[in-house]
């Protein structure tokens, strides 16, 4: 259970595509929060001597790094949706100020908040009217499910392996002490601070380095949705396989071989893409290859990039045509694949068709891919792409839970160095647990009291 | 042919350690109380092992003693040795225990039971409870005019106990204190008697009876090892474990240094890997292997064959020879508990050095009885189902003297309140392991004996045994099993506390000679510049006893309150985390969960957890939070749920 009188912040609009996004932060702190990465002019700015419901123009800061420019709107306690001091900074829109913003804003003492809570608290504080209470309870549970659901199913493997296998020392090493303390008479402690020295310090090395990937946001399996559309044997699985450096899409020169979707994840430029290869789009009577094209559709409807690869030896078709409106209205390039053979395809004509980008390539001579991946990287740091909210959240929320662990190990370190007595330990190495628990998806309860009788002899 | 009796205000089924204290605490608030027995020779018996206190238990005793309890006097007056466990860790888990006479430990609680007004003993059988709802007309001819309001009343009430005999008892309110003695039955090997402990009689009517009333019952099991002659023991293959020089009291109304007494010895020895072949050979001969005892058993006190099985890599446990009392040559063979048959038990305890020889006067066994599910009970540990109806003790599942008079004194006291119509005495987790105890065996699904743990306490920082009074008298107190004087006692040993703690925090200490000469002889830091008296507690290798030296004007202050500053200024970085964390606890707790509530009603809730939830009926948000199988989530949906049931009910 959060507290209910502690400061939440999140992103309030939504990372889409928008020209500013909007965060907030809500609660006692808020306004202290604020007023420690907010400039005016060279100055932070003393938001609580300023009058409610004004805007402030001025900077983000990170120690001497410039953020963003920014407008903060100030609403004090109790004119606000929460009825709690609100600040809202309104800060360019695209992915990278936002977050680092709101991981700011969290660095500086707000939490962030948990699905549908800033509604959930305008409703306590009697700022909703009984008729939505229903919709409230409705919007936390659902909101909540989603939550649940991705941080568990987003995260990386390794890292959850990982994560499971440290809480496995630790939960050991808490049972080990606890049962020692309840049966001082059949098991000793003595000499045993040294040992749990050396776990904990390894626990925290390992957790930093879990938190340094967070950072470049490998803890969950986030990455740019990026679905590679085209019309048969155009290259898709050809361009796949030279991205990713590796045979992994199987190539023939039969058209229809890659039926099924087919993914990986690539790094290109820091960023990481998700990338979908597909089965070739045309008019089909094969059953098969049919549910392959309608898969292909579905996985570009919902991705962030659609990559439209162009065979140049053949004709623009029906099939062009379909992909072409279809990618109309979505972020998409095009990739004029095979431009080393000779040219059926009309370029004029496709000019007509679309203002979208395109570039020539050879997937399989590996030509023009450098500039492909510039674009991608443009197209990334101007907010054109992004990549879905949610699980940006997550990642956001398991590093914060990481950070807790290592602070809370961290004190167990010091408890261990300033020579304070055993029981002492296990205070912080419990909450440790339990956060490291929480990424996972798992609740404490009774583990502890397992360990205990499942590892060790008592009693009388 | 029933009679009618009569009537009691509260009746107390069961006088062990539970309904002892029960009743004392309902005599004590004024209630006419009846306390009944299957035997009068066993009230506060100890059928188990010859101790009171140890780790976290200790903690209760302490706990039930600032109440106004009587198990910390009686074991004072009783002990044959105390030890305080776990000295060299940190002052929250320091823990009290003492061997105890049993047999001078049930005379003197009989004593003081029988010499307290308004306590009527008798020994008699409790077969059925009677309510508005299963009464039978002709016996209550006062609830059987059609216009009598409590006919059409829709909640179900106690209104008497009947015993064996057919004896009916009104009451306006009664306590389960059954103990081990619901249907017990007492197993070793392939002899099964039908008994409570010690071939008492069992008491076989009443769990059935229960059931009929919609009453969930479990069935746990339990063990005790055999007792053993004495002169049969050979000591000198053991090793000597005698008590502490230093006796600390375990009641707060007994002075230090008012308790010495000559201390009786313990004795340790070990199993090896003789003893356990013994135990392996014969393991199929051990009900509890060949599924002659279905009962659920303590994982925390379990039978020399589960360890021996489950820790099959250890080739030796320990076992402790402890004295039952000053006037008996029976000896408890702590750490043997067992179910084998007769022959193997022998054959096993003679495989112990120093056991060659031992003469077995009471066999090992296992015993099962019925219980409770506690889930059944409000904090209060009243029925939900039962108005009136409370339970405490082992036949709420728990395990443990202590444990059973911690939830004893509660029931006692909470069936008295609600008689004056007074608010129930809920001991929050943040206030003590009484709290601790009676949330989680009302909030948690339990499956096996309930024991106490330090672990089970979040906050054990500040439920100390050595401030359990300052924890706990003030309610103590309120419900009136306090005096004024022990209360302005307390009172005042607060203000001496924080004007001490006041005076050091203020007190300079600059860098002078004396001061470093001081340090430099304690291996301590020297000072760079000036700091604080209290600051100076706060180092590791100083005690506040080392501080006098240089501190001249320092007033001689009782023990117990010395010990209170150098604890509270020593930890407090640790103890003022745990209070923030207790804070935000406390706001849970206090967002009440009115009993009208209906989880039907809040369509969002997940349906596991709207499930648990009806089932619990929390009282608050915080102890909702606690159940699993309710999500954070659920409890934000709760919580919005509530706004909209008072703001309706507002308006």
């Amino acid at each position: 259970m959060k507290m209910e009188t502690d400061t939440i912040a999140a992103i309030a609009s939504g990372i889409a595509q928008a020209g500013i996004t909007v965060i907030r932060v809500s609660g006692p702190e808020a306004l202290f929060v604020v007023e420690k990465i907010f400039y005016v002019g060279k100055k932070k700015k003393d938001l609580h001597s300023c009058q409610s419901h004004t805007i402030h123009y001025g900077f983000i800061y990170d120690e001497e790094e410039l953020i963003d420019e920014v407008l903060v709107l100030l609403m004090k306690a109790p004119k606000s949706y929460t009825t709690e001091d609100v600040v809202e900074i309104d800060c360019h829109g695209g992915s990278i100020a936002a977050r680092r913003i709101l991981e700011l804003l969290i660095r500086n003492g707000a939490r962030l908040a948990e699905p549908g809570e800033f509604t959930k608290r305008a409703f306590l504080n009697g700022r909703i009217d009984l008729t939505k209470a229903e919709a409230v309870m409705d919007l936390i549970e659902s909101t909540n499910a989603m939550a649940m659901k991705n941080s568990v199913s987003q995260l990386r493997g390794v890292v959850q392996k990982k994560i499971v296998s440290l809480r496995d020392v630790i939960v050991l090493d808490i049972a080990y002490i606890e049962a020692a303390l309840d049966d001082p008479e059949h098991m000793s402690l003595d000499g045993y601070s040294e040992t749990l020295l050396i776990h904990v310090q390894d626990c925290i090395k390992e957790l930093e380095q879990i938190y340094e990937k967070a950072d470049h946001g490998k803890l969950v399996k986030e990455g740019i949705k990026t679905v590679i559309l085209g019309k048969p044997n155009a290259g898709k699985s050809t361009l796949l396989n030279t991205m990713t450096g590796e045979e992994k899409a199987i190539v023939t020169d039969i058209e229809g071989t890659t039926r099924d979707l087919l993914e990986e994840h690539i790094m290109i430029k820091g960023i990481q893409l998700n990338i979908v290869d597909t089965a070739g789009i045309r008019k089909t009577k094969d059953v098969v290859e049919k549910i392959g094209v309608e898969r292909a559709m579905g996985a570009a409807q919902d991705a962030d990039l659609i990559i439209y690869v162009v065979d140049l030896s053949k004709p623009l078709d029906e099939n062009d045509e379909e992909i072409l409106r279809f990618i109309k209205e979505k972020r998409a390039i095009i990739l004029l694949n095979k431009a080393d053979t000779i040219h059926e395809f009309e370029i004029e004509e496709l000019k007509k068709k679309t203002e979208k980008a395109y570039f020539f390539i050879s997937a399989k001579e590996q030509i023009g891919i450098d500039q492909v991946e510039n674009e991608i990287e443009k197209l990334f740091f101007n907010g054109e792409i992004n990549f879905n909210d949610q699980v940006y959240i997550t990642n956001l929320r398991q590093k914060e839970a990481v950070l807790e662990a290592i602070n809370a190990l961290q004190l167990v370190k010091k408890s261990i160095e300033d020579g304070m007595p055993e029981d002492f330990y296990s205070i912080d190495l419990v909450k440790a647990y339990e956060v490291l628990g929480s990424i996972i998806g798992e609740a404490v309860d009774e583990d502890i009291i397992n360990t205990i009788f499942s590892k060790f002899c008592l009693g009388k | 042919m029933s009679h009618r009796y009569e009537s009691y205000d509260v009746v107390v089924i069961g006088a062990g350690h539970a309904g002892c204290e029960a009743a004392l605490a309902s005599a004590r608030l004024g209630q006419n109380t009846m306390l009944f027995t299957v035997s009068m020779d066993t009230i506060a018996l100890m059928p188990c092992n010859p101790n009171i206190g140890g780790t976290s238990k200790g903690h209760l005793v302490r706990e039930i003693d600032a109440l106004g309890g009587e198990m910390g006097v009686n074991i004072d007056k009783t002990f044959i040795q105390t030890k305080m466990l776990n000295e060299s860790k940190g002052p929250a888990v320091h823990s009290l225990r003492a061997q105890a006479d049993k047999q001078h430990y049930t005379r003197e609680m009989r004593k003081v039971i029988e010499n307290t007004d308004k306590i009527t003993l008798k020994q008699a059988e409790v077969v059925e409870i009677i309510t508005n709802k299963n009464m039978r007309k002709e016996e209550w001819p006062e609830y059987s005019r059609n216009d009598y309001a409590l006919m059409s009343d829709d909640s179900c009430y106690i209104i008497g106990v009947r015993t064996y005999s057919d004896g009916i008892y009104p009451c306006k309110a009664a306590i389960l204190c059954t103990g081990v003695y619901l249907k017990a039955r007492c197993v070793y090997g392939d002899t099964s008697n039908y008994t409570g402990p010690n071939g008492l009689p069992a008491a076989n009517h009443l769990s059935q009876q229960m059931r009929e009333l919609g009453i969930e019952i479990y069935r746990f099991k339990t063990g005790t090892p055999a007792r053993i002659d004495g002169r049969s023991i050979d000591y000198t293959k053991m090793e000597e474990q005698f008590g502490d020089k230093k006796i600390v009291p375990f009641s707060f109304t007994n002075e230090d240094n008012s308790l010495e007494r000559e201390q009786a010895s313990c004795w340790l020895t070990y199993t090896n890997p003789e003893t356990h072949k013994i135990i392996r050979d014969n393991i199929d001969r051990s009900p509890l292997y060949c599924g002659d005892i279905k009962g659920t058993g303590p994982r925390y006190c379990p039978s020399i064959e589960d360890k021996v099985v489950r820790f099959a890599d250890k080739d030796r446990h320990q076992v402790f020879i402890e004295p039952e009392g000053r006037y008996t040559n029976e000896m408890y063979i702590s750490g043997m508990s067992s179910s084998l048959p007769e022959d193997v038990q022998i054959k096993m305890y003679r495989s112990v050095p120093g056991l060659e020889k031992a003469q077995i006067v009471r066999n090992a066994y296992a015993i099962e009885y019925d219980c409770i599910n506690p889930m059944q009970l409000r904090p209060s540990l009243e029925f939900k189902n039962i108005g009136g109806f409370f339970s405490a003790g082992q036949a709420n599942g728990s395990s443990g003297y202590e444990e059973a008079a911690a939830q004893g004194i509660i029931a006692g006291i909470n069936a008295s309140m609600k008689l004056k119509d007074r608010e129930p005495l809920i001991i929050q987790r943040s206030e003590g392991y009484i709290g601790v105890l009676i949330d989680d065996l009302v909030t948690k699904e339990t499956n096996e004996p309930y024991r106490m743990m330090t672990s089970r306490a979040e906050y054990r920082l500040l439920l100390r045994q050595d401030n359990a009074d300052l924890r706990l008298t003030k309610y103590g107190y309120q419900v009136g099993l306090i005096s004024e004087d022990r209360y302005q006692r307390l009172l005042q040993k607060e203000e001496l506390i924080k004007e001490e703690i006041e005076r050091i925090k203020t007190t300079n200490v600059g860098a002078r000679k004396e001061v470093q000469e001081f340090l430099v002889r304690m291996e301590s830091n020297p000072l760079n510049s000036g700091t604080t008296m209290a600051d100076l507690l706060k180092r590791t290798e100083l005690t506040y006893e080392d501080l006098k030296q240089i501190d001249p004007n320092r007033n001689e202050l009782p023990k117990a309150v010395k010990e209170q500053v150098e604890i509270t200024v020593k930890y407090e970085g640790y103890i003022a985390r745990q209070q923030q964390q207790v804070n935000h606890f406390k706001k849970m707790e206090e967002k009440h969960i009115p009993d009208a509530i209906d989880y039907d009603d809040v369509y969002s809730l997940r349906l596991e957890a709207r499930q648990k939830l009806k089932k619990i009926k929390p009282i608050s948000i915080g102890q909702a939070s606690r159940i699993s199988g309710v999500s954070p989530a659920d409890i934000s949906v709760l919580l919005v749920y509530l706004e909209q049931f008072k703001r309706r009910k507002d308006s």
